[in-house]
C-alpha cells in the first residue's frame, strides 16, 4: 500500500504529459460556437446602399452563409476573392452582415473587390454580432434550410477549409 | 521550581495552590484557549474576498449608483473573449466595451445577475465566465482542492497513527545468532 | 566573427555539459577521486563557455548587428542602450540562453563553494546538472538558435514591443531565472541523494543555502514583475491570476514548503521522502511552467511566439527530467529510514501543517491553470478559470496558514504546548483586535473581509515580535542579558523573524487594495477632480518625444488642504516601428499611499481627455513586504552553519568510501 503512494507522482504526471500532448494539438484561442444547432438569433437590419437589407425571415427556405466582414478588416479583404468565387462560381447564397463599418467605406470596399451577397445588413452597433456570438472579423456562418446554425467559421475561408469542411456540408445540407 | 497556576480571581489571590484550584485554573486556561483558537478559526471563515474596482469609461456609466455597482462587480466575472486573459473592465478593445454596454443595458432592463451571465453566456458559452460554473465538468475543478486537503490530512493522520504503533511497539526479540554476537561483544569489552 | 564564436562556445558547452553528466556519475559509483573531481572543471568550463556566448549575444545587441535574425526581430538601432542590452532576453531564443547561463552558474557555484560536500554526493549533484544543462543547450541549438545569421542584413531591427522597455521589465526575468532555474539545484540535490540512497540531516543542511537563494531571488523576481504590471498596465492591479504569472508562483510556493519542510529533516530527521519529493516537484514546476509559457498550449498576455515544434521538444525534456526523477523516487524513495517522531501539536507538527497547505495551495493554482486544457483535451469544451475562482480558493487557504504562522517558532519540537503559545500571544491578540477596531472605524467602505486582512496582518506582525522579544527574554530579564541573547541568536533566525514580518507587511498591503479610491472622468484643462482628499487640477497635455517614440504629456497639479502636494505627468506613448500605443502612468508615493494618474484617451476636441486618478493606500507595502521576506531569506543565507555544514564523524577509513555501489 505504502509503494503504491510512492509511484502516485509519477502516475500523475504520466497523464499531465497526456493531457500536454494532446495540448500541443490544439489551438487555445479558437472559440467553438455555442449556436451550433440552434436557430440563428433574430434580427432585422437595415440596408447598405441599393441592395435590400438582411432579417432571420430571409435566411429560411435555403442553406445559407452569412458572413460578418468590415472595409476596416484586413483579413477580411484578403477573404474577399474566395468569397466572389463562392458566389459566383458555386453559385452558394452569401449574405453580409457589415459588423462597426461606416457604409460609405463599405461601400467602397465592395466597389473595388466586388460584391459577393445577395443581401446585406448592417450591423452598425454590433449588437447582432454579438446575438451571433462573433468575436472577431471575419466569420462565416452556415445556416440549414430551416435556418438553424451548422458550422462556423472563425476567420478568412481558405481553400483549406472550404474543401475540407465547408463544401462537404453544403453537399450534405442539400445545396443546390 | 514550577510556578502555581494563578487561581481565578474570585477565589482570592492568597488561596494556596489546592489540587482543586489548580485543577479549575487548568480548565479556565484551556478553555480561553478553545475560545481564542475559535475566533481565530471563525476569522478564516469570514475573510471574504476584497474586490477592487476597475477602469470603466466615463461615458458608460449608469446614472444610478447601485445598478453601476452591479455592473462593475459583473464586469469582473465576465471575460474579454478577444484578449488574453483580462475582464472586460480591464480591456480595451472594442468588443469590451461593447459586452460592458451589453451588461449595464440588461441590468437596466431589470435583469438580475444571474440572467445577464446568462444572456452572455447562451451566445459566448461558459468560456466568458471567468469562475467557472459548478458542472459536472467542472466538479475536479471545485471540489478538488478541498478534496486535495482532506486526503492530506488524512493521509497524514495514518502516517502518524501507524508511526505511534510501530514506536509502541515492544522491540522484536533478539534471534540466538544475535544474542550471541551480544555477548561475545559484551565479553569483548570487559 | 564574434557571433560565429558564441556559437561555437554553446557547442563546446554541451560536450562539456554531456561529460559533466555521464563521468562524474561513474566516478561516484566507483569511488574514483579523479572522476568524481571532473565534475568541478567540467562545471566550471560550462560556465565560462555559456558566459562567452552571452556575451557574444549581448555583443550583437549592443553594436546593432542585424545580420543575426535574433537581433532584427527584437531590436532596432535606436532603441536606448539599456534596452538594447535587456533585450537580449526579452525574446525566446535570448532568454534561453540567459537559462542555461544561470543553470551553469549555479553548477560552478557549487563547483567552487561546496567544499564541505561529500565528493560523491556533489560529483552526483553536478552530474545531474549537467544532465538538464546538456538538454536545454541541445535545446536552444537544434530549435532556438540565436546566433543565426541572415545575408543581406536588413538596415534596421523590428525593435522591441514597448511594454518590455521599461526597467523593471528588463531586470525581471534574470531575477525570475535565478530564482527557478535555482530550483534545479535543490532538484539535483534530491536526485543525487535518491541515486545515493541517503537523505539525513546532513543533506537538509546543504541542500538549503541553495534552496533559500533561489527562493530569495524568485521573491524579487515575482515582485517586480507585478510591481511593472501595476505601473505599467494603467489601472492600478497588481496580480490578475494570469497563466505565466503562476507559472511562477506554483515554484514559489513548492520552494517555500521546501525551505521550510528541510528544516524538519534537519531538526527531527523526519519528513525525508517528503521534502525530496518537494525538491523534485519545485523544479518540475519550473520546467512545466518554461514549457507552458513557450508551446502555445494557454493563452497569456505573456506567451513568447509560440511554436508547437519547440513545445514539443520541451515537453520530451519534460518526460525525461520530471518522469525520471519521479521513478527514481518510486523505486529509491521507499527505502529511505523514518526519522524522529513528533506529536501534531509542536514546532514539527506546525511546519507540517505549513507544508500541506502550502502544497494544496500549489496544486490549487496548478489545476486552476491547467484545467481549461485538461477540459479542452477531452472534449469537455472551453472554459475560463479566473480570478474569481482562485480568490474563492486560494485565499481560504492562506488564511489559517497566516493565523498558524506566528505558533510554529512559539512551540517546542517534540511536544508543543499550545496553551502556552496561545498565553504569550495574548498582546498579539488583543493588537489584532485593536487594528480591526481601528480599521473598521477608519476606513470608509471596502468589503467585510479587508478589517480581517489587517487584523490578520496585525496578528503577525505582533505575534512574530513577541516570539522575538520572548526569545531573548525582552523585559523578563535584564537588559544586558537581552542584548546578549539577542547577539547570540544565529542569523537564521534573524531571518526567520525578518521574513515573516515581511509577510505581515504584504499581507496589509494585499488587504488596503480593497480600499481602491477610483475616479474616471473626462476632463478639460482647467478641470478638478477630487480623490480621497487630493485635488488633481488637469493642466492639460504637450506633446513631447522620446529616443524612440512620441508622447502626449499630461500634466496635474496635485493639493491636498490647498497645499501643493506634487506635479504628476503621466504619459501616452506612441512607439511608430511597432505601432503601438503605451499608457506611462504617474505614481507619486509617500510610502504609504499612492496617487496614480493615467490619461487614456483623447475625448473630443477642445483638448478633453478620459483621466484615471486612483488613491492606493498602502499599496507600495506590497512590495516592500515581498523585498523584506527576500532580505528575510538572505540573512538567513548569511548564517555560518549553512557554509560550514554538520560536522562529520571522523572515522578511521578513507573518506570516500561510496554508501553505495
Amino acid at each position: 500500500m505504502r509503494r503504491l503512494l510512492f509511484i502516485l507522482p509519477l502516475a500523475l504526471f504520466v497523464v499531465l504529459a497526456g493531457y500536454f500532448t494532446l495540448g500541443l494539438f490544439r489551438d487555445p484561442s479558437v472559440l467553438p460556437s455555442v449556436l451550433i444547432d440552434k436557430p440563428a438569433p433574430e434580427f432585422a437590419l437595415p440596408a447598405l446602399g441599393d441592395k435590400p437589407g438582411l432579417a432571420t425571415a430571409d435566411l429560411a427556405g435555403g442553406v445559407a452563409l452569412v458572413n460578418f466582414f468590415a472595409s476596416w478588416c484586413v483579413p477580411c479583404r484578403a477573404e474577399h476573392p474566395m468569397l466572389m468565387r463562392l458566389a459566383d462560381e458555386d453559385h452558394v447564397a452569401l449574405y453580409g452582415i457589415d459588423y462597426k463599418d461606416k457604409p460609405e467605406e463599405a461601400k467602397r470596399l465592395l466597389a473595388q473587390l466586388g460584391d459577393p451577397y445577395r443581401r446585406i445588413g448592417v450591423d452598425h452597433d454590433g449588437r447582432t454580432a454579438i446575438d451571433f456570438g462573433v468575436y472577431g472579423v471575419p466569420e462565416t456562418y452556415v445556416l440549414d434550410k430551416a435556418g438553424r446554425i451548422r458550422f462556423r467559421q472563425v476567420g478568412p475561408i481558405t481553400q483549406e477549409d472550404y474543401e475540407r469542411k465547408i463544401l462537404p456540408l453544403l453537399k450534405q445540407l442539400g445545396a443546390s | 521550581m514550577r510556578k502555581c497556576i494563578e487561581p481565578p480571581r474570585h477565589q482570592g489571590t492568597k488561596a494556596a495552590c489546592r489540587p482543586r484550584d489548580i485543577a479549575r485554573a487548568a480548565r479556565f486556561k484551556a478553555l480561553r484557549a478553545k475560545l481564542l483558537l475559535g475566533v481565530l478559526v471563525s476569522w478564516w471563515l469570514i475573510l471574504a474576498s476584497a474586490a477592487p474596482a476597475f477602469a470603466v469609461l466615463p461615458s458608460e456609466r449608469l446614472a444610478d449608483p447601485a445598478l453601476e455597482a452591479r455592473a462593475r462587480t459583473l464586469g469582473q466575472e465576465l471575460r474579454c473573449v478577444v484578449c488574453q486573459n483580462q475582464t472586460i473592465d480591464d480591456s480595451s478593445a472594442d468588443l469590451a466595451h461593447d459586452l460592458r454596454v451589453l451588461v449595464r443595458e440588461r441590468l437596466v432592463a431589470g435583469d438580475s445577475d444571474r440572467q445577464v451571465l446568462a444572456y452572455l453566456t447562451s451566445r459566448y458559452g461558459d468560456y466568458v465566465l471567468l469562475r467557472p460554473p459548478l458542472k459536472p465538468t467542472t466538479w475536479v475543478l471545485w471540489f478538488g482542492p478541498p478534496a486535495l486537503l482532506v486526503a492530506g490530512v488524512l493521509a497524514l493522520f495514518a502516517a502518524w497513527r501507524r508511526r505511534r504503533r510501530d514506536a509502541a511497539a515492544p522491540p522484536m526479540p533478539l534471534s540466538a545468532d544475535e544474542r550471541r554476537r551480544l555477548t561475545s561483544l559484551l565479553d569483548e569489552g570487559g | 566573427m564574434i557571433v560565429e564564436l558564441g556559437h561555437y562556445s554553446l557547442v563546446l558547452a554541451l560536450f562539456m555539459a554531456l561529460l559533466q553528466a555521464s563521468l562524474p556519475l561513474v566516478g561516484a559509483a566507483r569511488g574514483q577521486l579523479a572522476l568524481m573531481a571532473l565534475a568541478n572543471s567540467t562545471a566550471v568550463a560550462q560556465l565560462v563557455l555559456v558566459g562567452f556566448a552571452f556575451a557574444a549575444l549581448v555583443h550583437a545587441y549592443v553594436t546593432s548587428d542585424f545580420s543575426v535574425v535574433n537581433v532584427v526581430e527584437n531590436s532596432h538601432s535606436l532603441k536606448p542602450l539599456l534596452y538594447k542590452v535587456t533585450g537580449v532576453w526579452g525574446n525566446h531564443e535570448g532568454s534561453m540562453v540567459l537559462w542555461v547561463l544561470i543553470l551553469s552558474l549555479y553548477g560552478a557555484a557549487v563547483a567552487l563553494f561546496g567544499g564541505n560536500l561529500p565528493p560523491a554526493l556533489r560529483a552526483r549533484v553536478l552530474a545531474v546538472q549537467g544532465m538538464i544543462g546538456a538538454a536545454f543547450l541541445l535545446f536552444i541549438l537544434l530549435t532556438s538558435n540565436p546566433f543565426i545569421r541572415e545575408f543581406p542584413a536588413p538596415l534596421d531591427g523590428k525593435g522591441l514591443n514597448p511594454l518590455l522597455q521599461d526597467p523593471g521589465l528588463a531586470f525581471h526575468p534574470p531575477f525570475l531565472y535565478l530564482g527557478y532555474v535555482g530550483f534545479s539545484m535543490a532538484f539535483s540535490f534530491a536526485v543525487a541523494a535518491l541515486i545515493e540512497g541517503r537523505v539525513d540531516a546532513a543533506w537538509a543542511r546543504w541542500v538549503r543555502p541553495w534552496t533559500l537563494a533561489a527562493w530569495c531571488a524568485l521573491t524579487c523576481g515575482i515582485a517586480m514583475g507585478s510591481w511593472w504590471a501595476y505601473y505599467v498596465l494603467g489601472w492600478g492591479g497588481w496580480w490578475a491570476w494570469d497563466p505565466v504569472e503562476n507559472a511562477s508562483f506554483m515554484p514559489w510556493l513548492a520552494g517555500t514548503a521546501l525551505l521550510h519542510s528541510a528544516i524538519v529533516v534537519e531538526k527531527r530527521n523526519a519528513l525525508k521522502s517528503w521534502a525530496v519529493l518537494l525538491a523534485i516537484i519545485a523544479f518540475s514546476l519550473s520546467l512545466i511552467g518554461t514549457f507552458l509559457v513557450r508551446s502555445g498550449v494557454l493563452t497569456s498576455v505573456h506567451a513568447f511566439a509560440v511554436d508547437p515544434a519547440r513545445g514539443a521538444f520541451i515537453l520530451a525534456l519534460l518526460v525525461v527530467a520530471i518522469g525520471g526523477s519521479l521513478t527514481l523516487y518510486a523505486i529509491r524513495a521507499p527505502a529511505l529510514k523514518t526519522g524522529g517522531l513528533f506529536a501534531p501539536i509542536s514546532r514539527g507538527g506546525a511546519l507540517v501543517l505549513n507544508n500541506l497547505l502550502l502544497a494544496t495551495a500549489a496544486a490549487t493554482v496548478f489545476v486552476g491553470t491547467l484545467y481549461p486544457l485538461f477540459l479542452d483535451a477531452v472534449g469537455g469544451g472551453k472554459v475560463s478559470v479566473g480570478a474569481p475562482f482562485y480568490s474563492a480558493t486560494f485565499v481560504p487557504l492562506m488564511v489559517p496558514l497566516l493565523v498558524t504562522l506566528v505558533f510554529g517558532p512559539l512551540l517546542a519540537w517534540k511536544r508543543g504546548d499550545l496553551a502556552g503559545a496561545l498565553g504569550r500571544l495574548k498582546f498579539a491578540f488583543a493588537a489584532a483586535a485593536a487594528v480591526a477596531l481601528a480599521t473598521f472605524w477608519l476606513a470608509t467602505g471596502g468589503p467585510v473581509g479587508a478589517v480581517f486582512g489587517m487584523a490578520l496582518a496585525a496578528w503577525i506582525f505582533a505575534g512574530t515580535a513577541l516570539e522575538y522579544a520572548d526569545r531573548i527574554r525582552l523585559l523578563r530579564a535584564p537588559p544586558g542579558e537581552s542584548w546578549r541573547r539577542a547577539r547570540n541568536l544565529p542569523r537564521a533566525a534573524y531571518g526567520m523573524t525578518i521574513a515573516h514580518l515581511g509577510v505581515a507587511i504584504l499581507v496589509t498591503g494585499v488587504t488596503a487594495s480593497a480600499w481602491q479610491v477610483e475616479r474616471v472622468e473626462t476632463m478639460r484643462p482647467g478641470d478638478a477632480v477630487d480623490v480621497a482628499g487630493y485635488s488633481f487640477r488637469f493642466a492639460g497635455t504637450q506633446p513631447v518625444a522620446g529616443p524612440n517614440y512620441t508622447a502626449q504629456r499630461g500634466r496635474f497639479v496635485v493639493t491636498r488642504d490647498g497645499a501643493p502636494v506634487t506635479v504628476m505627468q503621466p504619459e501616452k506613448r506612441f512607439y511608430p516601428v511597432q505601432r503601438m500605443p503605451i499608457t506611462d502612468a504617474a505614481i507619486h508615493t509617500n510610502g504609504f499611499a499612492d496617487l496614480y494618474a493615467v490619461i487614456a484617451d483623447t475625448a473630443g476636441d477642445d483638448g478633453a481627455w478620459v483621466v484615471r486618478l486612483y488613491y492606493n493606500p498602502l499599496v507600495p507595502w506590497i512590495w516592500f513586504g515581498a523585498i523584506i521576506m527576500a532580505l528575510g531569506g538572505l540573512v538567513s543565507l548569511s548564517d555560518r552553519r549553512l557554509r560550514i555544514g554538520v560536522p562529520v564523524r571522523r572515522t578511521a577509513a578513507a573518506p570516500v568510501a561510496p554508501a553505495r555501489a
